[in-house]
C-alpha cells in the first residue's frame, strides 16, 4: 500500500487488475449505454431537425471566432519564437465518453472509457468544453481514472488572466469551489477574475480555463488572504470529455511515435485543406 | 466426497461479480454514501457457510479487486477483507447457530472493523478525515445482512454449493 501511494511502483499491477476488472465496469455502464441509444433512436425528428439548426448557428459562431484565433495563434507563436521561449501547440487530443460508475464517494474520481489501447496515459490533462477538468489519474486497457482538480489531494498552478499573477489552485472535496492558499493580503486578485492553467509544472498545457474567482477576503490578522474560486468546468455534468497531450515547438519530434506523426501529418493536411477552402 | 467438495466455485465467483457490480453501480446522491459494502456482506457469507472454500487469501483478492474497480490505494481493501475473513473463519462455528438478529450484530463488527480499518489507512495516506455520514455504510449493511443471509441460503441449497 505505501509502495503505491508514494512511489507508484506498483503502476503496471494496479492496470493490470483492473483491466481483468474492467468487465464489471463495462457491465454496469451497459444499462446507461442503451437507454442513451434508445433515446436518441426514439428522438422525435422536430426535435432532431431544432438541434440540428442550433448547432449549425453555433459551428458559425464557432467557425468565425476559430478564423480569428487561427492568425492569433501564429502570431503569438512568431511573436514567442522572437522572444526564444518554448510554445506549447496542443498535440494529439483524444475524445472520451464518462463512464457511468460510482466510485470512492470520499474522492473525486471518474471513470472514461478510453485506456492505453486508444492512447491516453497517466498525468494526461483532462478538459470539458469550458475548462481543464482534471488529469489522468491511472490507466488500465481500456478505462482510465481521471482526477478532478476539486479534488482533496489534487493542486494545479495557475495564473490570473488579468495580470499573470501566479499561484496554486488546491481542491478540497467541493465540487463548487478551489482553494488558493498562499496569495498575500495584497495580492492583486478581485472577484470575477479568470484563472487559467499556468502550465508551470509541465503537466497542464498553458492557457486553459479553469476557474473564476468568486470570493477574496483580506484579513488583516493573517499572512493570507482567503481566496476561493469556482472550476469552469461542469465537473458533475460533463459527459463527454477531451484527454489533450502537449509537447514544446522547439524539439517537435522528440518521443513521438510513428502513429503519432502520422496522425500529426493527417491533421496538418486537414488544416491545410480547410485554409484552402476558406480562401 | 472430494468431487462434492468442489462444487459451485462458480457461483461463488458469480456472487463477487455481483456485489462488484453493485458496488459501482450509479446512484442518486442523497444515497452514495450510504451504499453497504457489498463484497464485504458476501465474503461473509461466504466464509461462514464454506470456511473449507472462501478463505483469508480469497478475501485478500477480492479485496484487490474492489480496490481496482474503486481506484482506492491498492491494497487498502485488502488488508480490511483479509482481517474481517480471518474473524469469520474464527468464530463461523459460533456465528451459523445464533439467530439472525445476533449475527447481525456481528456482522455490524465486522463492517465496522472493515471500515476502521479503511478510515486508518485514508488516515495515513494523508485523506482528510470522512464526516459522520461515512459510519452509514455498516449499519445499512446491517440491516440488510438478514435479507442477504436468506437469499445466499437459497442460492447456495439451489447450486449446492459446498
Amino acid at each position: 500500500m505505501s509502495l503505491d501511494h508514494r512511489q507508484h511502483l506498483t503502476e503496471p499491477v494496479r492496470s493490470a487488475i483492473q483491466t481483468t476488472v474492467h468487465p464489471v465496469h463495462y457491465a454496469v455502464n451497459v444499462p446507461f449505454d442503451l437507454f442513451g441509444f434508445a433515446a436518441e433512436r426514439l428522438a422525435s425528428r422536430s426535435a432532431l431537425i431544432e438541434e440540428n439548426a442550433r448547432l449549425r448557428d453555433q459551428q458559425l459562431l464557432n467557425d468565425a471566432r476559430l478564423q480569428r484565433l487561427d492568425q492569433l495563434e501564429r502570431e503569438n507563436i512568431r511573436l514567442q519564437g522572437l522572444l526564444g521561449s518554448a510554445y506549447e501547440v496542443e498535440e494529439s487530443v483524444l475524445i472520451a465518453e464518462l463512464m457511468r460508475v460510482d466510485l470512492d464517494p470520499y474522492r473525486h474520481l471518474l471513470r472514461v472509457d478510453k485506456g492505453t489501447r486508444s492512447g491516453a496515459r497517466t498525468g494526461q490533462a483532462v478538459i470539458d468544453a469550458n475548462g481543464i477538468m482534471g488529469q489522468v489519474d491511472s490507466v488500465s486497457r481500456s478505462s482510465a481514472v481521471v482526477r478532478l482538480i476539486t479534488d482533496p489531494s489534487h493542486a494545479i498552478p495557475v495564473e490570473v488572466n488579468r495580470n499573470g499573477l501566479r499561484s496554486i489552485a488546491v481542491g478540497g472535496g467541493n465540487l463548487q469551489a478551489l482553494d488558493l492558499p498562499h496569495l498575500p493580503n495584497n495580492a492583486d486578485v478581485e472577484e470575477g477574475d479568470l484563472l487559467i492553467s499556468s502550465g508551470l509544472a509541465g503537466r497542464f498545457p498553458r492557457g486553459y480555463p479553469v476557474a473564476e474567482i468568486t470570493e477574496v477576503e483580506r484579513r488583516p490578522g493573517e499572512a493570507f488572504a482567503r481566496v476561493t474560486a469556482r472550476p469552469l468546468a461542469q465537473l458533475d455534468r460533463s459527459r463527454e470529455m477531451l484527454l489533450v497531450r502537449t509537447r514544446e515547438r522547439q524539439d517537435p519530434d522528440e518521443d513521438l511515435d510513428d502513429d503519432e506523426m502520422e496522425q500529426l501529418d493527417e491533421i496538418q493536411e486537414l488544416e491545410d485543406l480547410a485554409r484552402e477552402e476558406a480562401r | 466426497m472430494a468431487l462434492a467438495a468442489r462444487q459451485g466455485g462458480g457461483v461463488i465467483f458469480v456472487s463477487i461479480i455481483v456485489a462488484y457490480a453493485l458496488t459501482i453501480m450509479p446512484l442518486p446522491d442523497w444515497a452514495q454514501p450510504a451504499r453497504p459494502a457489498w463484497a464485504a456482506l458476501v465474503l461473509i457469507y461466504w466464509c461462514m457457510a464454506v470456511p473449507h472454500r472462501v478463505g483469508v487469501v480469497f478475501a485478500w483478492l477480492v479485496g484487490l479487486g474492489q480496490d481496482a474497480l474503486q481506484a482506492t490505494l491498492l491494497g487498502q481493501h485488502a488488508l480490511a477483507y483479509a482481517l474481517m475473513a480471518y474473524l469469520v473463519l474464527h468464530l463461523h462455528q459460533r456465528i451459523r447457530v445464533y439467530p439472525l438478529p445476533q449475527q447481525a450484530g456481528i456482522v455490524l463488527l465486522l463492517l465496522l472493523l472493515v471500515h476502521v480499518v479503511q478510515a486508518w489507512i485514508s488516515g495515513l495516506a494523508d485523506r482528510p478525515t470522512p464526516g459522520l455520514a461515512y459510519w452509514l455504510p455498516p449499519l445499512v449493511g446491517t440491516l440488510l445482512w438478514p435479507w442477504v443471509f436468506v437469499v445466499m441460503r437459497g442460492v447456495r441449497r439451489r447450486f449446492s454449493v459446498q
